[in-house]
């Protein structure tokens, strides 16, 4: 995906939350650390583009929910900063890549330790295979079938495949 | 010995700073409607607690707690220590029920690193003797962090008994490990006999030193020490070197007042100088429990070791 | 199993070393005395013959200080397991501290273990209290003991405290021809302490006991002896103000001894880092300046004896926290090897130090230190200088394992040891 194809996802999702939602009331974007944060804040001054209200943005590490078995103990990349309580809201997660759904499932046990949402709703910029879990995005910027290996690299310049370096 | 946490000086600066990191993250997990995370669901963390003290050992245990994990306590009264079990049968046994790490605090200097010397368990050092009290000095540093940013380059002041205390000498490890200027007040006989390899200066005018430092840190003192002829009274050792009222004024403006606790107040700290608005007294108590998960995060999560 | 005394032994092949001097020779012993030593010897029909090829052939070692925990404390060692210690070190003579349980401080004590010892694969001589009960109160029988033949006196394990109490004891021992021995440790500046005062005691967070202890008390001891005309043997001096002091009261003409162990001249307290009680002893592991002192106060001359200090603690005692585990280490079967291997002397010297000149101090000479001559009781030691061995805990013939030399790589091992003419080790083996 290049940096415009970029864009026009992060439009066109943004359309589409608000169509499913009817609106912005009772919504509000999480980003997941550290991919999915400045893509949050792009959805949401998309939203507020589009909308004219702003929609709230929360920031969610989900290190210590993770089930990993790996030989060292995952250190968290940022603190959590979800300052709103949640009880009652449509909360709208949004990460970069989806994988094998690992990541998603720990946000969700995060979330429920801060309060009882509505519903929950996955966005994500590229959805490329290989789920372990039950779990489906309900936004997609682009479905991209990789290999197991393969890594996906998002940044502001676009989505670029490549391999993994041994 | 990284798969334990026996002293500051084996976590050296960047471990030091690992933990304070991740600390972060647990401060913001306790101050949630519910603090709890499920990272160590399935351990086991045992206090064995050897000398008593409640505040600490409720520090860990919370910690424990609000990582999930399940915790069991072996205090001081307990059966098998009065019948004289030997403190390596004591630790087999408990060690053979399943636990994965044991937080153990004695009055003996040494007994963590001999513990972990005979179990598979991470063992804790929650205080040995006059030796070392690792996770205080870390909740220390952290506070200090809190408050002025960081802790390199502060001038921090040890005032009192820094002979027998072993929050001193994990404080002076912690702080000139990340770069502060350490500066010892107190009078000859409370200060340790040799002060070879310690990065420290010494002072006996705690009036001269008070105006210049970022941080003073208060050491409990002990009556005790009256017997032994360390100093004559109490009256004496709080006029020479007590935060006293008149000293407290004499703090530059964003200068920090700390202390371990439990205060003696108006002996080696005045009642006013514990309640100025500076006094983090009460910060490091909070803190304490964060920086305990995240010592036992990064000792369990995952089976994995410290400052690797 | 029964005392196997051969009438006829022949030790063959190796270099007579004793205080004569150096030489090779063949050794005839017949009925527990040497009847020959020369050049080659015929061994008669049925005689027993202990190969000493390349080997020192010297009289037995002599060890002025050995605690043997009996009777009381027979769970870390007997008598029977400390003399087969002694003797898988090269020792044919031990003097038995009396910090027993019951003390040594009346003649009935002083009975049992002499007779505990009879059978023995060691000579065992017992030291008496200088005070009952080892208090530091009132004067122990030491006429009475030194009747049966006691001739050191020592409250090991404490000093006298009481200065008037020692100058009495001295004066009084004087007309018994004895020799008072003293543990130098002056307990109201050690009170509390268990490691040496210093950098490392400052580290580490356990309470020091200064060298002055030591020293105040060295120097009393001499001020004493020169007021009393008494003899005093200083035991295991530890700090380079102590050896200082002493080598100049040698010098001054007091009649004052003083041995050291091999503890304190091959380990410091930065040993103790690991807070492993194996390592704590009275007196303490000291700094590296004291090491050195001791080295060289043995390069010198300034001191008379290595001893051992050989005190077995149980394991479980020796796994409590430090500041509860009692003092103490094992020292009977590695002191040989730790002086050959760590003192830059010849073998002669380190033999002066390990037998003929400890014998003297013991007032032992004429039975054990030798010399290697016709006429005199066969106590001898076949020890190869070469030969490399490794401290192995689990093979040491003490009944206790508190060694600190574990895994540590010596060179100097014992081959035979002969008392009275009897082989009770071959080959690094004990025979009973």
């Amino acid at each position: 995906m290049s940096a415009d194809d970029l864009r026009r996802a992060v439009t066109r999702i943004a359309h589409e939350v608000l169509e499913r939602n009817h609106g912005v009331e009772g919504v509000v974007l999480v980003g997941l650390q550290t991919g999915g944060v400045p893509l949050a804040r792009k959805l949401a001054a998309e939203i507020e583009r589009i909308e004219g209200t702003a929609v709230p943005v929360g920031t969610l590490d989900a290190t210590f929910y993770r089930d990993d078995i790996g030989l060292r103990p995952l250190l968290p990349e940022a603190v959590t900063d979800i300052s709103f309580d949640l009880d009652g809201l449509t909360v709208v997660l949004v990460d970069d890549v989806l994988f094998t759904g690992r990541t998603v499932r720990a946000a969700l046990n995060a979330l429920n330790d801060y309060g009882r949402p509505r519903a929950v709703q996955l966005a994500v910029l590229v959805d490329r295979g290989h789920r372990e879990l039950p779990i489906r995005p309900d936004y997609v910027g682009k479905n991209l079938p990789t290999a197991r290996d393969e890594l996906v690299d998002v940044s502001e310049s676009g989505v670029r495949l490549g391999t993994v370096r041994r | 010995m990284s798969r334990h946490l026996l002293s500051v000086g084996d976590l050296g600066a960047d471990g030091i700073d690992e933990i304070l990191r991740v600390t972060d993250s647990f401060v913001e997990v306790s101050s949630r409607a519910i603090p709890r995370v499920p990272a160590l669901r399935g351990k086991t963390v045992v206090s064995l607690f050897y000398e008593d003290s409640t505040r600490t050992r409720l520090s860990f245990e919370t910690a424990a707690k609000r990582l999930s994990a399940d915790t069991m306590t072996f205090g001081v009264s307990s059966s098998s220590v009065s019948k004289g079990e030997s403190l390596r049968d004591t630790v087999e046994t408990i060690e053979a029920m399943g636990v994965d790490a044991m937080v153990v605090r004695h009055s003996s200097a040494g007994v963590p690193r001999q513990i972990a010397g005979w179990v598979d368990a991470s063992v804790v050092n929650a205080g040995d003797g006059w030796h070392e009290h690792p996770t205080q000095a870390l909740l220390d540093c952290y506070t200090i962090r809190q408050r002025r940013g960081r802790v390199e380059g502060l001038r921090i002041a040890l005032v009192g008994d820094v002979a027998h205390s072993r929050v001193a000498r994990s404080d002076v490890a912690a702080f000139t490990l990340l770069g502060a200027d350490v500066t010892l007040v107190a009078p000859p006989t409370l200060l340790p006999p040799s002060l070879a390899g310690w990065p420290v200066t010494v002072s006996h005018d705690l009036d001269e030193v008070i105006p210049k430092v970022d941080v003073v840190y208060v050491l409990r003192i002990q009556k005790e020490r009256i017997t032994d002829a360390l100093f004559p009274s109490l009256r004496e050792y709080t006029a020479t070197y007590g935060l006293t009222r008149r000293r407290a004024a004499l703090l530059a403006d964003d200068a920090l007042v700390m202390h371990p606790g439990p205060m003696n107040r108006g002996v080696e700290i005045a009642a006013e100088a514990a309640d100025l608005p500076n006094a983090v007294i009460t910060d490091q108590v909070a803190n304490g429990v964060a920086v305990r998960m995240a010592v036992l995060y990064l000792l369990l999560g995952s089976g994995a070791s410290l400052a690797d | 199993m029964p005392i196997d005394r051969p009438s006829t032994l022949v030790i063959r092949g190796g270099t007579v070393v004793d205080a004569t001097g150096s030489r090779r020779a063949d050794v005839l012993v017949r009925d527990g005395v040497v009847a020959a030593v020369a050049e080659s010897v015929d061994a008669p029909a049925g005689a027993t013959v202990l190969d000493a090829g390349g080997a020192v052939v010297a009289p037995g070692l002599v060890d002025l200080h050995t605690h043997l925990r009996e009777p009381g404390r027979e769970e870390a060692e007997t008598v029977e397991t400390g003399a087969r210690a002694a003797a898988l070190g090269g020792f044919t003579a031990v003097v038995a501290m009396p910090n027993t349980d019951p003390p040594i401080d009346s003649a009935a004590v002083v009975r049992q273990v002499r007779d505990l010892g009879a059978t023995a694969v060691c000579d065992v001589r017992v030291a008496g209290a200088i005070t009952v009960a080892r208090a530091g109160e009132r004067l122990a029988p030491l006429a009475e003991m030194a009747a049966l033949g006691v001739r050191i006196f020592t409250d090991d394990g404490d000093g006298v405290q009481d200065s008037r109490l020692m100058r009495r004891a001295l004066e009084y021992a004087s007309a018994l021809g004895v020799t008072l021995a003293q543990h130098c440790e002056d307990e109201a500046l050690a009170a509390g302490g268990h490691m040496h005062e210093g950098e490392w005691s400052s580290r580490l967070g356990i309470p020091g006991i200064p060298a002055e202890a030591e020293e105040v008390m060295v120097m009393r001891d001499i001020a004493l002896s020169r007021l009393t005309g008494g003899c005093v043997h200083f035991q295991h001096l530890s700090t380079a103000g102590s050896l200082a002091l002493v080598a100049a009261a040698r010098a001054g003409g007091l009649p004052v001894t003083a041995e050291v162990t091999p503890h304190h001249f091959t380990l410091t307290a930065a040993d103790v880092a690991g807070y492993d009680p194996v390592f704590k002893v009275n007196p303490p592991l000291r700094g590296p300046e004291d090491v050195a002192a001791v080295r060289a106060a043995l390069a010198g001359g300034t001191v008379d004896a290595i001893a051992t200090d050989h005190a077995p603690h149980a394991q479980e005692a020796k796994e409590a926290p430090f500041d509860q585990a009692p003092p103490g280490m094992l020292g009977l079967e590695t002191a040989l090897a730790l002086a050959l291997t760590e003192l830059d002397l010849p073998v002669e010297r380190v033999l002066a130090y390990l037998s003929w000149q400890p014998a003297a101090v013991a007032g032992l000479t004429g039975q054990h230190g030798g010399p290697v001559a016709e006429g005199t009781p066969a106590n001898l030691v076949v020890l190869d200088p070469a030969e490399a061995w490794v401290v192995d805990p689990a093979r040491l013939a003490s009944r206790s394992r508190n060694t600190p030399y574990a895994n540590r790589k010596l060179t100097g091992r014992v081959r035979h040891t002969v008392l009275r003419g009897e082989p009770v080790v071959v080959d690094a083996e004990a025979r009973r």
